[in-house]
């Protein structure tokens, strides 16, 4: 449980999708005008990520990897499909994302109607399949693991996109120089949020 | 466009020119951030990287341009992300084979091609609509202006991070260090690469008036 938690913790502060590898910065950099939306972009992001970690890591662990097929018979014990694991990926992705947004339209349309474009996006957000190939990297011992890495990197772009928005609904009143308004300071500015949230790399879980 | 035009016609000219300036896919179009900036710690890396990407976005352009008009538009994103998918493996697979310690070094990078906003971008927006030829062009036209920006954001975060420009030690061999010059450790951590980025965007707009954002 503790093991768990750490994995958690570490994934939204120290090893944060954006701050540390930048992952979903295309939709971090669009959708970050307002407060509102981006909270909306970042509750669909947690689901997303923690629906498909643990769906690809099953499929990493039970069909993809060296000797991973050894439950179908002797036969398939040295079968290696590693070199599919993109594919099945972004295809597992591509999916549940539909699913997803199938699910929420059919149960909460009015969450539907204000995540709108942002849920169909989702699928080629790059945290998405980034979560699923650093899952298959890191090499979790168990699907909770997983679920909790899922979970956890959700949470940590969560955070980075709802407070890079309200410093940009602040940021419209203060005098920029011109060349530098709109996306240059966006960068400026993540920047130097993530080097606010490296204070957290000495922390030993 | 008539059968007649030359290959290399001034229109065709200007597909490969402006993803270089004015239509940057990372300064201006803000496209393929994501698994840009996390392999410019150093130039060989990002070489490759930008390599990599320039062969994804040229091949899946015209490969979807081929067969545009059979793909039922409904289902066009994940046919398109098929492909692109397809075109990773083959770069992923070339690399392990021939660039073994690269390929390492890359890490996760080389995958997240696939969700590369730029490859989708001009996927949808330019190779839909057009023929082979000119669709190649822009693949590797918005490739390279990726390209670009990842190798001068590399050669500054090698040069002012580790003191060396391609592996080369040349702050070392300058012997500035005697001076009392040291390599700035910050240049290397992430969060850095954003802020680099940034004062190319800034640079960028401030000699290019038009590009700046009125909003």
């Amino acid at each position: 449980m503790e093991n768990l938690f750490n994995i958690f913790v570490k994934s939204i502060f120290i090893d944060n999708m954006i701050f540390a590898y930048f992952l979903g910065m295309c939709s971090y950099l669009a959708v970050s005008k307002t407060v509102k939306t981006s909270v909306g972009l970042g509750i669909a992001v947690i689901f997303v990520l923690g629906i498909t970690v643990p769906v690809n890591y099953l499929i990493e662990n039970y069909l993809l990897k060296e000797g991973a097929l050894s439950w179908l018979g002797p036969n398939f014990a040295d079968v290696n499909l590693s070199f599919l694991s993109f594919i099945m990926f972004i295809a597992v992705i591509a999916s549940m994302v539909q699913l997803v947004e199938m699910v929420v339209e059919k149960f909460s349309p009015a969450l539907y109607s204000s995540l709108g474009i942002f849920l169909p996006l989702i699928a080629v957000n790059c945290a998405i399949l980034g979560g699923s190939l650093f899952m298959q990297e890191r090499q979790y011992n168990s699907i909770a693991e997983a679920t909790s890495f899922g979970l956890g990197s959700g949470v940590g772009w969560f955070l980075a996109i709802v407070g890079i928005a309200a410093i940009r609904e602040k940021i419209r009143y203060s005098n920029v120089p011109a060349p530098l308004r709109g996306l240059g300071i966006t960068f400026i500015i993540t920047g130097l949020m993530g080097i606010a949230f490296m204070s957290f790399m000495g922390i030993k879980l | 466009m008539s059968d007649k035009e030359p290959l290399f016609s001034s229109r065709n000219l200007k597909l490969l020119r402006d993803p270089m300036g004015a239509n940057n896919p990372i300064t201006v179009q803000v496209l393929g951030i994501c698994s840009a900036l996390a392999v410019t710690v150093k130039l060989k890396p990002s070489i490759v990287m930008a390599l990599s990407v320039i062969a994804v976005t040229a091949f899946s352009n015209v490969i979807i341009s081929l067969i545009r008009n059979y793909i039922p538009p409904r289902i066009r994103i994940i046919v398109q992300l098929t492909v692109i998918a397809a075109m990773v493996i083959l770069v992923d697979q070339i690399l392990k084979a021939f660039a073994y310690d690269v390929s390492k070094q890359l890490s996760v990078f080389v995958g997240l091609i696939i969700t590369n906003c730029i490859i989708m971008g001009r996927l949808e927006a330019f190779a839909m609509g057009n023929r082979p030829w000119p669709s190649f062009l822009d693949g590797i036209g918005n490739g390279a202006g990726y390209g670009v920006i990842l190798i001068i954001v590399a050669f500054f975060r090698e040069l002012l991070g580790s003191g060396t420009v391609y592996g080369y030690p040349i702050v070392e061999k300058l012997g500035i260090e005697n001076f009392g010059y040291v390599n700035n450790g910050l240049m290397i951590l992430p969060p850095m690469a954003l802020i680099t980025v940034g004062i190319i965007i800034w640079i960028q707009r401030g000699r290019n008036e038009e590009l700046i954002d009125v909003s």
